[in-house]
């Protein structure tokens, strides 16, 4: 199916995205293809241990609620859903999708399943592996192991799409390829045509932020002025056969999209520009220029790519203890002074219970809680809130972090109100590792209907 | 006589792993030979010291004035494990813009 251009929108760039500007953009943005990307690194392996709970589930839990808003509108028009939200169970996804569907309007339409990303057997089976951040072997996390998958390319999202079906949901793949995987479809480009890879892998990585590109994340009173920030539209891409690329944001909606919010979104969770692996290209976006063609529309130019590597990165998620915390506020005359003083006493009450901790952090909201500076050269807020938080094997000891803060109303210093965010978690956190290409099968499997 | 970072550029924040990659963009093209003559790893590192981070890694795009750093070790762990409230560093954009640099008046047109 060659065409000449294709247009493709972003509805979603995280899990719990909002999901007006999602429905519009498919309202008013004329698309052929929708993306929606929702796995944040960890939020995969939250969605395993769901589906461990229950094996219907597993996939991101908003999905039906996104989806009931977007399938209905996408799916009158044409409109080509791809998206991740199939986290760790996408034929789950499907099967909810479908369960709930006809309800919504949608009787009849096609699904294909991306499966594969998951490999946790192969985790097993190779303990010898070394972790991309330490180059420790994987085998000391493989107890505490809750998910591993794989970052698939665009070739299986457009596999999903050659079927015909209106809707391909994945597990985890790299989040460009569910833009990349349209173009892939829709102009039958080479793994070998770098220079196009290149400018489809940077469309998907200027696009998968949803508003971060059209002035989300950038707005500063007075300095940075964005226009009906609340408003804020999503972002679209004009593809065409040859590679060109102009961007855009839904016609009439708020925000800004211009050389400046792309230059930062550019940079966005970008390391070497000259080596932005992904697994279809190695992007070089040193040379990226970006072009005013019109108020909110870019042309981009400049990227250059490189051959696939030969190995998948894989995300392991595996417990890591407990957090627990607490916050307590404090205002007026002394309010710091108080406020140190119910650190210290909750310091001491921990130490007196006998508990102990590995890492323990004290901020004083409002001086020093997000850039830990030193709150000896702040000015003296009229308010401060102290907030504790402490890492431990122990869940118990976790809990009576927030237990000891929380106490602080009746037995802490005078005047201590507001507080709140007392609670434990377990802690999921992630490592990676590489792995060859060949060990990783993948399949498209098509949803029908019970 | 100095320069504040923030009147001459804007920057944005990314995290992967325990590693933060900030962006700082110049204005205009003054604001660019500011930054890119006297926005140094060493002076970025010295700034962001306290919170353990360090190596940093300069990356320099001239067509766009920006420069990109990448801060390894600045997110407590990263973003899955930090007790941190700000897990993701996405606030330390504007730590970045706090940096005064040596010079006098050059870059402050909103190019």
């Amino acid at each position: 199916m060659a065409r000449d251009k294709i247009r493709i929108g972003c509805g979603a760039g995280f899990s719990d995205d909002r999901i007006p500007p999602g429905v519009e953009i498919v309202e008013k943005g004329e698309l052929d293809y929708l993306a929606m990307e929702c796995l944040a690194e960890r939020t995969i392996a939250r969605e395993t241990l769901d589906r461990a709970k229950d094996p219907t589930k597993g996939y991101t839990p908003v999905l039906l609620e996104r989806m009931e808003a977007i399938m209905p509108p996408a799916l009158r028009r044409g409109i080509k859903i791809v998206t991740n939200m199939g986290a760790a169970n996408p034929m789950g996804a499907a099967n909810a999708l479908r369960k709930h569907a006809a309800a919504w309007g949608c009787p009849d339409y096609s699904c294909a399943v991306v499966r594969g990303d998951e490999v946790t057997d192969i985790m097993r089976a190779h303990p010898e592996l070394p972790l991309m951040e330490d180059g420790a072997p994987l085998e000391s996390l493989l107890p505490r192991m809750a998910s591993a998958n794989a970052y698939l390319g665009a070739d299986v999202v457009a596999d999903g799409l050659r079927t015909g079906a209106d809707l391909v949901i994945t597990g985890r793949v790299a989040d460009p390829a569910l833009f990349l995987g349209p173009m892939l479809h829709a102009f039958d480009w080479s793994y070998d045509d770098y220079a196009k890879l290149a400018n489809g892998t940077l469309t998907g990585h200027l696009l998968e932020c949803s508003g971060q590109l059209t002035g989300g994340c950038f707005a500063d009173p007075g300095k940075k002025e964005v226009e009906d920030l609340a408003g804020l539209g999503y972002p679209l891409a004009d593809v065409w056969a040859d590679g060109r690329v102009e961007v855009s944001k839904t016609p009439g909606s708020g925000g800004r999209l211009d050389v400046a919010t792309c230059t930062e979104q550019l940079l966005y969770e970008m390391h070497d520009p000259t080596a932005y692996i992904t697994p279809d290209c190695v992007l070089d976006a040193s040379g990226v220029s970006f072009e005013q063609l019109a108020k909110d529309r870019v042309a981009l130019h400049g990227a250059r790519g490189k051959p696939r590597t030969a190995t998948y990165k894989v995300v392991v998620g595996y417990f890591d203890g407990y957090m627990g915390s607490g916050e307590m506020g404090f205002a007026g005359h002394n309010a710091v002074a108080r406020a140190k003083l119910g650190i210290e006493v909750v310091k001491e009450r921990l130490r007196r219970r006998g508990l102990s901790y590995s890492e323990m952090r004290i901020d004083l909201i409002g001086m020093n809680s997000l850039h830990a500076n030193d709150a000896s050269l702040a000015p003296e807020p009229y308010e401060v809130r102290l907030r504790i938080a402490a890492r431990t094997t122990d869940k118990k000891a976790a809990e009576a972090v927030g237990a000891e803060v929380r106490s602080l109303h009746m037995q802490g210093p005078t005047g201590a109100g507001g507080g709140i965010n007392f609670g434990a978690r377990q802690i999921l956190a992630v490592k990676s590792v590489l792995i060859p290409r060949e060990w990783v099968k993948t399949e498209i499997v098509m949803e029908r209907a019970a | 006589m100095s320069i504040r970072l923030y009147d001459i550029a804007h920057a944005r924040a990314g995290d992967k792993g325990n590693t933060s990659n900030i962006s700082v963009t110049a204005y205009n093209d003054e604001g660019w030979r500011v930054i890119s003559r006297e926005l140094t790893t060493d002076r970025v590192l010295g700034h962001f010291k306290h919170l353990g981070a360090g190596p940093v890694r300069r990356y320099e795009l001239p067509q766009l004035r920006a420069l990109n750093f990448v801060i390894e070790n600045a997110l407590g762990g990263g973003v899955t494990r930090s007790l941190a409230i700000d897990p993701h560093g996405k606030s330390l954009s504007a730590w970045m813009l706090t940096i005064e640099l040596p010079g006098h008046n050059e870059g402050l047109g909103q190019g």
